[in-house]
């Protein structure tokens, strides 16, 4: 039995009675027993996961309709609620907060059979791309356990990348779903905003951010993406998608098809040259699939990472404005405080870069700061948004390299907020313009993934997928080392 | 001059549910936290699901009130730290990004003087916080969460009111002209607060909050004028700030709390998408929309020959107009319409009292119709018409149960005023000489009569009698 397999393949092994449900899960269950001390992906391991598995195993024998997942353990990032399940979002904040309902997409999935074997680590508040921000400690890249495995999503990306799960579900605000995949060497989608609900996914920047799945291979990817998009009555920013295959012609090729190369995203000093090479093997490869690759300019990507952190700070000012130890986190006796002091001793639970955030979400959107800084973004927003417009009626697709540079060490960036900040560049503009990204695991330089990413317009994530599914049918990279 | 400006909040008592969730809109009748869910208690990962029938209900207010109604609204978060309010934020609306509350620039005709409407804004109630035994010894501040999320309509008015009987006037209209259209009951409890803004001749503005009745409203308007000129006379400085109403001192107090800095870092509430007020809609919800009071006062007066003030009373309140529009015919309009506001309106004059009142619309035009028939007095009419309200019983078992009609058989009648004349003999004696007395008898003879004796017979049969 592979526990590396994909998500198509899992279900074809199941229908053939290749090995049941239960025999996987429990090898699921004792492969995160193995590695998970050393990787770290997991917060949280299911208890009811076996007896779930059994149940759907009796169905099968039974002959009972069974949904399209069968029994496939999947991880969910601990950002999203699970009825009855601790959600802590990597926070002390939430150490206690046990989720009154499930969220839509984690809901959509089970109904469709999968089993939710755990919940995953991720930068506390998902604010972070490396999970060193985690206040449960991170997680580890499985390639190399002395390098981070980006984030904020990094427990999904680690729990697919190591075979703990078959696949994930991330959120990604600025990258926090592409980031990881690239940083493991996995498919990362961040849809179209609006596509998949976000019922159930604790906000950090709730204008922009998505719930994403992180999988194996390209075609799961659109697997999962069937499954959990579409509207919701329980989030009025869905939309009604408009593909409701995404598996359906991935395999027509892109001949023809017209690929701009951001060169912001691209050609800037910030770019490694190992991931420079893998950017333009990529391109070479694209050509030789029959796309007509060209140079483009996206003149507000420099802005964006700066108007990305204006307006997510914003909004995390808000959206963690209620956890102030009334409603949640831990009882202390107020005796003795009055209700400056109060507050500040609770949110001493926050770690520094949820702090940091806050602090700068009180500041931007400040009377008298606005001006100069919040509504400033918004402009270098809509900016950027009218300019990829304009390019998507000339482009098909956008590409360049997802994550500037490869995975670091743990401790080498984080004591430099604004460089690490940067490390966001080329995947801030499809959250703050709204259009679908997806990251491939495309080259293995040092023993260390390198991701491309793919940005279409917004809802063509069908044709996102056959981009995507052509370039990964013509790498071979090396298995996981762990 | 003194100018008076008002913050009107309104709840949608009349809608079924929350503005952003399916809990009960009446939170009225529950214990504490027994009507709240993830979404108006705040819970991580819920989001707003805006209550359409809110955007209607306040689109009609906005159409009353003569405002300008923009083709698309947003809304927006008022960010600020109060345990009442689970999010720390709260969802309303702001004139940001061109006109985007659900009105701007309205008007209402008050005494023929013109109050401006400056906007109308949709936005949700806060919980509530009791102060249980607040004393030193034990500080406990207890918070519910049952009214979290009620929809609330900010009215704001320039301050165009000149002295607080302008501002009572108004806010006497503004609650019928709300009770009217079907969207409030203001009469409810807390269902419509106001703040104040107060300023004199060259003075500052100075906000008055936390008046918790329009009586007092009027008083702490009143009060804060006086304060305001005593401070000019006496050549002190009048400061702009906030002050809250001390409920039982009566007297305003500068509220100096870090709270009032108004710094609430607004900005667009991204959950929930901007709505589209289409033009078909408008012009729908203003065709279903209730006729307005002025007019239906018009009607009254010139299709009935109603008496103005009666007209008034009539169309100003709701129980009392729809009540008429039930049961009147083009005939007996006029009498059904005093039988309201004579009779009638002692017996219903508290929301107790209507609440349980049994009175239907038939009633009324049964007993007019009787009346009119000479069938019962209208002494006895007052009589079964609280036994009416009281019952729910129609004229006919009221009459048969009660013996009540009229006695206008002159046989019978003579035979009941001798008895009267012989026990009244000075009263008798009197009429004889001053015949303006006589009155008095008529009285005895429908007492003993239980006031079913018509007292035209009666008259006539007393005078024979009396030789007058």
């Amino acid at each position: 039995m592979d526990l590396g397999i994909s998500a198509l393949n899992y279900v074809t092994s199941i229908k053939n009675g290749d090995f049941t449900v239960e025999e996987f899960i429990e090898k699921t269950l004792e492969r995160i027993k193995d590695v998970d001390e050393k990787v770290h992906a997991f917060l949280q391991v299911s208890d009811t996961a076996l007896e779930k598995a059994n149940k759907i195993d009796r169905r099968i024998k039974s002959n009972d309709k069974i949904g399209k997942f069968y029994g496939m353990p999947i991880s969910v990032k601990d950002n999203m609620c699970v009825e009855g399940t601790i959600t802590t979002c990597a926070s002390k904040v939430l150490e206690n907060f046990i989720a009154p309902y499930t969220g839509t997409a984690v809901s959509r999935l089970e109904s469709d059979d999968a089993i939710i074997i755990g919940k995953t680590n991720l930068d506390e508040f998902a604010m972070g791309l490396s999970t060193e921000f985690s206040a449960y400690g991170p997680s580890r890249n499985p390639w190399n356990t002395d390098f981070v495995p980006g984030g904020s999503s990094g427990g999904s990306a680690v729990s697919v990348s190591a075979n703990e799960c078959i696949a994930s579900l991330g959120s990604d605000t600025g990258g926090s779903i592409r980031n990881p995949a690239s940083f493991c060497s996995v498919v990362g989608l961040k849809p179209t905003y609006g596509l998949v609900s976000r019922y159930g996914l604790i906000s950090y920047a709730n204008s922009i951010e998505q719930i994403g799945p992180m999988t194996r291979t390209v075609e799961d990817s659109a697997f999962l993406l069937n499954s959990i998009s579409g509207v919701d009555s329980n989030d009025n920013t869905t939309v009604e998608k408009s593909h409701h295959d995404y598996l359906q012609n991935i395999d027509v090729g892109i001949s023809g098809k017209n690929i701009g190369i951001v060169s912001e995203m691209t050609n800037s000093d910030g770019v490694s040259t190992e991931v420079m090479n893998a950017t333009n093997n990529a391109i070479k490869t694209f050509e030789k699939l029959g796309a007509n690759c060209e140079e483009m300019s996206l003149g507000s990507v420099p802005y964006a990472v700066a108007a990305y952190y204006t307006i997510t700070s914003t909004e995390a000012g808000s959206n963690l404005a209620r956890y102030d130890n009334i409603r949640y986190g831990y009882d202390f006796d107020s005796e003795g405080f009055e209700f400056n002091s109060y507050i500040s001793k609770a949110r001493k639970k926050l770690g520094p870069e949820v702090t940091r955030r806050m602090i700068l979400g009180g500041f931007v959107p400040s009377a008298g700061y606005a001006g100069k800084y919040f509504l400033k973004a918004l402009k270098v927003k809509s900016k950027l948004t009218t300019e990829i417009d304009n390019a998507f009626k000339k482009f098909d697709f956008l590409i360049s390299p997802t994550v500037p540079i490869q995975p670091f060490k743990f401790g080498e960036k984080i004591e430099d907020p604004v460089s690490f900040m940067l490390i966001d560049f080329n995947t801030v503009t499809a959250n703050l313009t709204g259009k679908p990204a997806i990251s491939v695991p495309y080259e293995n330089s040092n023993g260390l993934p390198i991701g491309i990413q793919i940005m279409a317009n917004s809802f063509e994530e069908n044709k996102l997928f056959q981009a995507a599914y052509a370039l990964e049918k013509t790498v071979d990279l090396p298995e996981v080392p762990l | 001059m003194v100018k008076i400006g008002l913050e009107i909040h309104c709840q949608l008592t009349k809608l079924k549910s929350k503005l952003f969730c399916s809990c009960k809109a009446d939170y009225r009748e529950f214990e504490p936290n027994m009507n709240i869910c993830p979404i108006c208690s705040g819970i991580p990962g819920s989001l707003p699901l805006l209550n359409q029938s809110a955007v209607e209900k306040a689109t009609t207010i906005a159409m009353a009130l003569n405002c300008e109604i923009p083709e698309k609204i947003a809304f927006f978060r008022k960010n600020y730290f109060y345990p009442d309010l689970p999010k720390n934020f709260q969802i309303t609306q702001l004139n940001a990004y061109g006109d985007t509350s659900i009105g701007s620039r309205g008007k209402i005709s008050v005494n023929n003087k013109e109050i401006r409407i400056r906007r109308i804004q949709l936005e949700e109630d806060p919980g509530r916080l009791i102060y249980e035994g607040a004393t030193e010894r034990t500080k406990i501040t207890l918070v519910d969460y049952n009214r979290a999320g009620t929809p609330l309509v900010e009215i704001v008015t320039e301050p165009d009111f000149e002295n607080p009987s302008e501002v009572r006037i108004f806010l006497n209209i503004l609650s019928d002209l709300l009770e009217n259209l079907g969207v409030s009951d203001p009469g409810l409890e807390g269902a419509m607060r106001a703040d104040a803004n107060v300023s004199i001749e060259g003075g500052v503005k100075v906000e008055i909050k936390n008046i918790g009745s329009f009586h007092d409203l009027e008083k702490a308007v009143h009060f804060e004028i006086t304060r305001q000129q005593s401070l000019h006379e006496r050549e002190i400085e009048i400061i702009q700030e906030t002050r809250h109403w001390d409920d039982r001192r009566k007297i305003t107090v500068s509220s100096r709390g870090k709270e009032e800095e108004g710094e609430y870092r607004y900005f667009l509430e991204s959950d929930i998408p901007w709505v589209n007020i289409r033009s078909d809609k408008k012009d729908q919800l203003k065709t279903t929309m209730p006729e307005n009071i002025s007019s239906k006062k018009e009607r009254y007066i010139s299709k009935y020959s109603i008496a103005p003030q009666v007209a008034d009373i009539l169309a100003s309140d709701k129980y009392y107009s729809e009540l008429f529009e039930k049961s009147h015919s083009e005939n007996d309009a006029k009498d059904i319409a005093n039988l309201i506001t004579t009779d009638l309106m002692g017996l219903v004059d508290t929301r107790e009292k209507r609440d349980s009142s049994k009175l239907l619309a038939t009633h009324l035009s049964e007993l007019v119709d009787a009346i009119a028939k000479k069938r019962i007095t209208r002494t006895s009419a007052k009589d079964i018409l609280q036994d009416m309200v009281k019952t729910g019983n129609s004229l006919s078992v009221i009459l048969e149960k009660g013996d009540l009609n009229q006695i206008s058989n002159r046989d019978e009648l003579s035979q009941i005023i001798s008895d009267v004349l012989s026990n009244e003999e000075n009263a008798a004696n009197e009429a004889r000489l001053k015949p303006e007395t006589i009155n008095f008898l008529v009285g005895k003879v429908m007492q003993k009569t239980k006031g079913k004796a018509d007292p035209i017979v009666t008259l006539e049969i007393l005078k024979e009698k009396l030789g007058i």
